[in-house]
């Protein structure tokens, strides 16, 4: 019974990259062919042949691939929850689960954003970092379905991880508004945007964006990590011991205090506080990628 | 930067101000993060003083050089500590004039409606009837604004929650530090192990290790005993890996006696003491006897587990036989076959155990006065008697006597924990946590309404450009209206 919940699981999550893929081709679709090519009566004046965007040519293939990706985070949230049934615990007792998990939270984070802003500029972006993730996760971090060990058993399982995993998603989302942003300033430098990227927002709209994205997540960081040293108290007897994830996670939570302070209160704007966005987010990403693999603690469980 | 010439005084207030601005304490903040960097890449004594050791071992000079600079103790380190400190002072500096502000605003009335409105933001004007003020009146007290009503004007604003969480938050980290440098300062820590039926005495020397805070001692341990009745470790048949540890534990507390579950996540309390399930492993419950056939050792023996399916070590040691007599022993829960030396243990439950030792006789040096590990025996000085091994039951001969394995019972370690500081960091930790919802989520804004006969005026100002005010500033316009 456990084996075949699995075996679910595995192909909600096979489908979820093939509807992710689709969503992927979609985004590339529309992002290439929104630009026109001149036609021939405009150009008999004598008028310079310039290329126009027009999006409304494309807007049925944007639609498509936002479908997609809303169809991609059901099967992939289908995935997560048979894997959770399968294991008979939530489903982050590994680095695969965690890895799908995130993957889910981070495309949860982009059409939540969706709803408020038109985001689908980066969609092109965040189909093929799911994709990287889930495939990532399926080849080298597959684990098979396997009871928790003692010190995970516990409700703050559910509320830790998920907090923290939520806070992964947006932080992560932030990064990518602030990577996006640094590039589009050094393209501005040189002149005007070319057409693709026409549609991508101001400098100043991607600026406040990624700040939002911070501000609004940073309280759920903080409760996640005082979730984590609640429960640190109950399984192993302290509540803060500098254990390697939760000094990376400290790190996290000052780096942000930083870039929080250096916004409101400093007044930093544009590259400077794109850069400490950045530096803010890669902590999290080491934090994530080196602590689970290389690093020794009491984060470590059963071979990732 | 232009330092003048300043006496003192002057210089201590400069030097006060330098600290507590903003651009400092945003400094410290980074430093402190970078900080606590080397503490997660080099091994720390509080967190595995094992590693520490084989790091000596190995790079003996850099070793030196890296306890030089305490890294190997970050986080207790002075170069860490000052940091941290200076942050704090710097909040604090920071804070308390802020929090005084801030109490004196909330005491004042808003500003007075600046006289050109405008050139404000979401700045309106339209003609309404002379019930305009009343409607804005009681449209500010139903949203709960705070009003300055000035003959044709009124100034009205709202959002001193967020300023209130911000402070909130930032006092909240001082209770947070006071917390654990009251943990730190009276608490205590410590472990010891229990066999099956063992009982454990909570005083000093029913432990296997003990540490006390700087301010307090021996006379602070609660009078309590725990007897461990049974243990049960649960394992993955297929993965071998642990599912579940349950401990049946009887404790005394206060003269009263009563039956408890100890498990890895459930913690006993005693007051602020708590005690923890930590780790686990076998004794081999042996009874030894000398050539004449009297008992020269009874009881259980415990061994430390070496890998996941709890192979493990130990040393029983005889000092009351003649000659002394040590054991080096390995112990199996299951027992497997090898090729190789030694033996190997395939599964961590009781399936197959087996003890297998080697036999050594002379003086242990139990009485030399150097501290010696109980799973260890120095056998330079000994001499080899031979080698044996036994399953439960069994009995094994040599000259100077015999070695029976009665049977083996699980032990486990216990962690006893003291911390009278930790109530403080939890409040703190929640408070932060609700203080930086208000402050991050909370917009200050103020709103004017100004009326001269049939003309109505409307502005409003958004504190840290924070959004929503304009859709605020429409419906605040449809009331005076009286639109729906």
């Amino acid at each position: 019974m456990q084996t075949t919940w699995a075996y679910v699981s595995n192909y909600f999550v096979y489908s979820a990259m093939a509807v992710f893929t689709i969503s992927f081709i979609a985004h590339a679709f529309e992002t290439a062919f929104a630009v026109r090519a001149p036609e021939i009566a405009d150009s008999t004046d004598g008028n310079l042949l310039t290329k126009t965007l027009d999006y409304k040519r494309t807007e049925k293939t944007a639609r498509i691939a936002t479908a997609m990706m809303i169809l991609g985070f059901i099967l992939l949230l289908a995935g997560v929850i048979t894997r959770g049934i399968s294991a008979k615990h939530v489903p982050w007792g590994n680095m695969y689960e965690f890895s799908i998990t995130g993957a889910l939270a981070f495309t949860g984070a982009y059409l939540a954003a969706l709803r408020k802003y038109d985001l689908r500029w980066l969609g092109l972006f965040v189909s093929i970092s799911v994709l990287l993730t889930l495939g990532t996760a399926i080849t080298l971090l597959y684990r098979n379905s396997a009871p928790l060990v003692p010190a995970l058993k516990s409700t703050w399982l559910v509320i830790h991880v998920i907090a923290a995993i939520i806070s992964g998603g947006v932080f992560l989302l932030a990064n990518v508004v602030a990577a996006a942003y640094l590039y589009l300033e050094r393209v501005e430098k040189r002149g005007a945007r070319p057409l693709w990227l026409q549609r991508v927002p101001s400098l100043e709209v991607l600026d406040q964006l990624s700040y939002r994205l911070v501000a609004f997540v940073f309280p759920l960081w903080t409760f996640a990590v005082i979730a984590g040293a609640i429960w640190a108290e109950s399984a192993w007897g302290r509540y803060w011991g500098w254990d390697p994830k939760e000094t990376w996670a400290f790190i996290t939570w000052v780096a942000y205090a930083a870039y929080l302070h250096a916004r409101v209160t400093v007044g930093w704007r544009g590259r400077r506080a794109a850069w400490l966005c950045i530096f803010a987010g890669s902590t999290f990403l080491f934090n994530y990628v080196y602590v689970n693999v290389w690093g020794t603690g009491k984060h470590t469980y059963s071979g990732l | 930067m232009e330092v003048p010439e300043l006496g003192f005084f002057a210089l201590v207030r400069y030097a006060w101000r330098q600290l507590t601005s903003m651009r400092t304490a945003l400094i410290l903040l980074m430093l402190m993060g970078i900080a606590a960097i080397p503490g997660s890449l080099i091994p720390q004594r509080i967190t595995n003083a094992i590693a520490v050791r084989d790091f000596f071992a190995t790079n003996p000079e850099l070793a030196k050089w890296y306890d030089r600079f305490s890294l190997f103790d970050v986080y207790g380190s002075p170069w860490f500590s000052a940091i941290y400190i200076l942050l704090f002072i710097s909040l604090i500096g920071c804070v308390l004039p802020r929090t005084v502000e801030h109490y004196k605003a909330m005491r004042a009335q808003p500003p007075a409606t600046p006289k050109n409105l405008s050139r404000l933001e979401h700045h309106q004007e339209f003609s309404g009837g002379d019930k305009s003020l009343e409607r804005a009146q009681d449209w500010f007290k139903a949203h709960r604004f705070r009003v300055r009503v000035e003959g044709e004007s009124i100034s009205a604003e709202k959002g001193f929650l967020r300023e209130t969480g911000n402070l909130l938050f930032h006092l909240s980290l001082i209770l947070i530090l006071v917390g654990v440098s009251f943990g730190s300062l009276f608490g205590m820590r410590g472990e010891a192990i229990v066999s099956t039926g063992e009982r454990f005495i909570n005083v000093a020397t029913s432990y296997d290790t003990l540490s006390f805070g700087k301010l307090t001692g021996e006379n602070s341990l609660s009078p309590f005993e725990i007897r461990l009745d049974k243990f049960v470790g649960e394992y993955d048949p297929k993965t071998n890996a642990p599912k579940d540890y349950t401990a049946w534990v009887t404790v005394t507390d206060n003269g009263t006696t009563y039956k408890k579950v100890l498990k890895v996540n459930e913690p006993l309390t005693f007051g602020n003491t708590r005690v923890y399930l930590q780790a686990n492993g076998y004794s081999p419950v042996v009874t030894v006897r000398d050539s004449q056939g009297n008992v020269a050792l009874q009881g259980p023996i415990p061994f430390l587990p070496q890998d996941g399916n709890l192979r493990s070590i130990g040393a029983i040691k005889v000092p009351d036989a003649e000659p002394q007599i040590g054991f080096v022993g390995s112990f199996v829960p299951t027992n497997a076959r090898t090729t190789g030396q030694g033996a190997i243990s395939i599964f961590p439950e009781l399936l197959d155990p087996k003890l297998l030792f080697s036999i050594w006789k002379g003086d242990l040096g139990l009485d030399s006065g150097v501290p010696q590990s109980v799973y260890r025996i120095d056998t330079t000085k000994l001499e080899k008697v031979g080698l044996g091994s036994v399953k439960p039951g069994e009995t094994f001969t040599y000259p100077e006597g015999s070695i029976t394995l009665e049977t083996v019972v699980p032990w486990i370690n216990l962690q006893i924990v003291e911390d009278p500081g930790k109530s403080y960091a939890l409040i703190g930790g929640i408070v932060a946590v609700l203080g930086l919802l208000s402050s991050l989520y909370g917009r200050r804004r103020r709103i004017w309404i100004r009326v001269q006969g049939e003309r109505v005026e409307v502005a409003g100002l958004a504190k840290n450009s924070a959004p929503g005010l304009e859709v605020e500033i429409q419906k605040f316009v449809s009331a005076i209206r009286g639109e729906k």
